[in-house]
């Protein structure tokens, strides 16, 4: 601990929601909370901030019942207590708000809320009785929304506040908001911070995990830091900066700047005209998305999550057909009446880093060496004809490893049991191995340590040097703005804007990731909010 | 709500199931023991029943190539996720086709070819009754469970049609086809061990416990040596990983489902070419689904198939026995013990394993004081 949080912890004299002790936890060989100690203010918003894979999510999920710890105590309201599941924890008032919504979609807000809750046989005299509790709870705290409506037609933001409101409902003193903003727009998140505030007023306790400096020095009181599974400091939010935060967080000083050399742009390898992605019930996707790729540079797709950045990579990866427009590799070009399918752009040098590494990069029960042919099991040079070779294929697995690094370095080791970085590395060398001329790179660096991130970053601008062209999608406005040659912005499925490398800031990407500073003036999610 | 320390693998494959087995055992001694016999004794009886007197081993090891074949099956498609409910089904029709080509045939063509004919065609009738479901499961999105039960039915039906009409031989009244000529039998194992001068009882196994064998090798090849059974499992670890391997997802539940059919249709080799040497009516007699049970005990490894259909064979064959010796233990009791067995390593096969993992856990770590402090 450092002086600042006795400062902060030891010398208060204001009740403590929650305390925590000596946390511990293993998985395996990971330490995911070290000796972790926690004491939060009832009715302050404290925040923890680390980066990912910092130990925050374990401990909350600790916290709210999910794990049990290895060892330590917890006590909520100054009684030591044993949370064995959320249901405990929820007795406690402990009400949680997940990073995914855990809603039922095609439910109402009332029923998502009162779910769980319906009291007696009838629906009807516990839903009035529960819409009488809502009104009240939406009075009390400005939390806004219509209790009829189907909850999947609501836009994000309000399906947050659902969450929330099914919290309270239960009875929750204290909040945890796990990574709250990552799926908001930056006006969701301030109207998020405003309920924040007006539910502190009320003297609701809130917890709230982020890895954004810039949202803790907005709304907390408090603020710990979490690195390597270890809190390293408790502040006070209004005696500490962003600049230390950051340094606490990573354990040095940040110097996040890639060595980046000018682009030297070469051919087309891409040309996307007017693609469209509208599902079957009518949701548009993608709209009218045209771009171009040259080989030797870095194209950066910025946008809120969820803005059709996902999209974009299974359409141009051959996952998913587009509803219309084309797309050329090369000389090749694929449309709606001439799809293409994974296999094929591959062997055109298409390479794909997926966002998802658990759900497509790898497959966890596999082992390194089998993940590492993942959409090459077809084609790998080690086998022949119809057999895979187990020792050509942890030959090869081995090879890779040592060249990117890959720890522990044991190609028979099962995919799920390397962490993080590593698996996305294991990605990485599959994809890059084969000399791309182009690589789709979807959040490259999400739940990645920091040592690897650095990696993973000189790899993709050593690839780019090599003449490969590199559309690369990040939620990581700084991990964009670091490597990419051109940025380009997404909103509501549409391409709103690009910027050269050296016009970019953060504030510029931000309003145009919003919708706002589209050239005619209307945005898009103001035309969203209209509708 | 702590996980429990995974299983480690020699445990997992080795001591679950044989911990499954003896509770089925315990469960069924009980039985035994409320209906007035000695269990142990009913145990030995079993046991001499299914390996020690003149004969028996044979009849075990007939029995288990029946299980070989529909394990095998089960198992091929599970490793695509894909739950064959229709190994039945599948066998019968591997026996018509089996039978079509002796029929045709057996007046024309030597052994060395007919047989293995015989052989593609109960595997290839099997196959395409495995791929018709996998094709409306891949296409259509129709649930493989419920499109291969409702082809056991189609099956049975079919061979009724056929075996009481068409196929039924000319002049006799049971709905079966006529012999086959002796050149499409394959050969018993004691007449060829007897033609080696080997002494050998009298039992139904023949050189299809060998073709099973052979199948098993085969399986673990194209599960874990080949390409396309790389894809396999990757459509059955994680569909979307496949996706997006370029992995085409609805051919490989096609041509999974083909296979896990043939595998059953191979069944019929065993019952038709070997034994019966005539298609007749019913001659699947539920091992189909035995099958089912036979590859969650083997835990859809070949070794672990052959393990499970040697024991479901001492069970089908020293129960028999149990039948014979004991008045008070019926064909209906066998039958009992058969079910807890299934029970247990089927339906409950996971219900040690957290128990177990914990034991375990607290007998390999090391502890260490302080070390058990619970938040």
């Amino acid at each position: 601990m450092t002086d600042a949080s006795q400062m902060a912890n030891g010398g208060s004299t204001s009740p403590l929601a929650i305390e925590l002790s000596a946390i511990n936890k293993s998985f395996g060989d990971v330490h995911a909370n070290r000796d972790v100690n926690l004491k939060v203010v009832s009715g302050h918003i404290h925040g923890i901030i680390g980066e990912n894979g910092a130990g925050k999510s374990t401990l909350v999920s600790i916290l709210y019942g999910f794990y049990a710890a290895d060892g330590g105590l917890i006590s909520v309201n100054g009684q030591i207590t044993t949370i064995r599941n959320s249901a405990d924890a929820i007795g406690k008032g402990i009400g949680m708000v997940h990073q995914h919504f855990m809603l039922v979609p095609n439910f109402t807000v009332l029923e998502n809320v009162m779910l769980g809750h319906e009291g007696s046989l009838s629906i009807e005299a516990s839903a009035q009785k529960a819409r009488n509790v809502l009104n009240k709870l939406s009075e009390d705290f400005g939390l806004t929304v219509d209790s009829d409506m189907i909850v999947e037609n609501l836009p994000v933001g309000l399906q947050q506040r659902v969450e929330i409101l099914k919290a309270l409902f239960r009875g929750a003193e204290i909040l945890i908001l796990d990574e709250p903003t990552g799926v908001l727009t930056p006006q969701e998140t301030e109207q998020l911070f405003d309920i924040l505030r007006a539910l502190r007023e009320q003297g609701v306790t809130i917890l709230l995990i982020t890895h954004k400096l810039k949202e803790i020095m907005a709304i907390t009181d408090d603020v710990s830091v979490m690195r390597d599974g270890e809190m390293v400091a408790h502040l006070k939010t209004a005696q500490t900066s962003p600049a230390e935060l950051a340094e606490l967080m990573v354990g040095r000083k940040v110097l996040l700047e890639v060595d980046h050399t000018p682009a030297k742009p070469g051919v087309p390898v891409l040309q996307a005209e007017n693609l469209c992605l509208t599902t079957a019930n009518g949701i548009d996707h993608l709209k009218d998305i045209s771009l171009t790729l040259r080989e030797g540079e870095i194209v950066g797709v910025a946008g809120v999550s969820g803005n059709g950045q996902s999209e974009l990579l299974d359409v141009l990866s051959g996952i998913t057909t587009p509803t219309s427009g084309s797309f050329r590799v090369g000389t090749n070009e694929i449309t709606t009446q001439r799809p293409s399918d994974p296999a094929q752009l591959r062997r055109l040098g298409v390479a794909h880093v997926p966002e998802d590494r658990h759900k497509c990069g790898i497959i966890l029960p596999f082992s390194a060496a089998e993940s590492m042919i993942l959409g090459y099991s077809g084609t790998d040079e080690q086998n022949q004809g119809w057999w895979l070779s187990p020792s050509a294929l942890e030959q090869n697995c081995a090879d890779r490893m040592h060249g990117f690094d890959i720890r522990p370095p044991l190609p028979s080791l099962a995919s799920a049991n390397f962490s993080g970085g590593n698996q996305q590395k294991i990605v990485l060398a599959r994809e890059i191995s084969t000399q791309p001329k182009l690589l789709l790179v979807g959040q490259p660096t999400r739940g990645v340590d920091i040592g690897a991130i650095e990696f993973i970053h000189k790899q993709l601008i050593a690839l780019r040097n090599e003449g490969c062209a590199i559309l690369l999608v990040s939620v990581e406005l700084d991990e964009i703005m670091s490597l990419s040659d051109r940025i380009l912005v997404m909103n509501n499925g549409q391409m709103v804007g690009e910027l050269a490398r050296e016009e970019a800031d953060e504030q510029q990407l931000g309003l145009m990731m919003a919708g706002i500073g589209a050239e005619d003036g209307i945005t898009t999610s103001q035309m969203r909010a209209g509708s | 709500m702590s996980a429990p320390p995974a299983l480690p693998r020699w445990a997992d494959v080795g001591l679950i199931p044989l911990i499954n087995v003896l509770a089925a055992l315990i469960v069924s001694g009980v039985v035994v023991t409320i209906i007035g016999e000695n269990p142990f004794e009913a145990m030995m009886v079993m046991i001499k029943g299914a390996f020690v007197y003149k004969g028996s081993l044979g009849y075990t090891l007939y029995y288990a190539t029946n299980f070989i074949f529909t394990g095998l099956a089960v198992a091929v498609a599970f490793h695509a996720m894909l739950f064959n409910i229709g190994g039945e089904g599948q066998a019968y029709l591997g026996g018509l086709g089996a039978g079509l080509v002796c029929l045709m045939f057996d007046s024309m063509l030597p052994a060395l070819v007919l047989i293995p004919l015989a052989i593609m065609a109960s595997a290839g009738f099997g196959a395409i009754w495995g791929a018709i479901p996998g094709y409306l499961q891949a296409k259509r999105g129709s649930h493989i469970v419920i499109t291969t039960i409702m082809f056991n039915f189609l099956a049975a039906s079919i061979m009724v049609w056929l075996l009481a009409g068409r196929l039924k031989a000319p002049g006799q009244m049971s709905p079966e086809t006529r012999s086959f000529s002796p050149n499409a039998e394959l050969p018993f194992i004691h007449d060829i061990a007897n033609a080696l001068g080997m002494e050998m009882a009298r039992s139904p196994l023949n050189l299809s416990f060998v073709v099973a064998l052979l199948a098993c090798v085969g399986v673990w090849i194209l599960i874990w040596r080949s390409r396309l059974g790389y894809a396999i499992r990757a459509t059955g670890h994680s569909a979307g990983a496949a996706q997006y391997a370029g992995i085409p997802v609805s051919t490989i539940i096609i041509i999974t489902m083909a296979i896990s059919g043939g595998l059953a249709g191979m069944m019929a080799i065993n019952e038709i070419l070997g034994v019966q040497h005539r298609t007749i009516l019913g001659f699947t007699s539920g091992y189909g689904f035995t099958g089912i049970a036979v590859a969650l005990m083997g835990r859809n490894h070949p070794v672990g198939i052959v393990l499970a259909s040697l024991l479901f064979g001492a069970l089908y064959q020293g129960g028999a026995e149990l039948d014979f010796e004991f008045s008070t233990i019926t064909r209906e009791m066998v039958l009992l013990i058969q079910g807890l067995i299934i029970l247990f390593s089927g339906g409950l096969a996971y219900m040690f394993n957290r128990p177990l993992a914990h034991f375990l856990g607290f007998l390999l770590t090391p502890r260490h004081a302080g070390g058990g402090r619970r938040g």
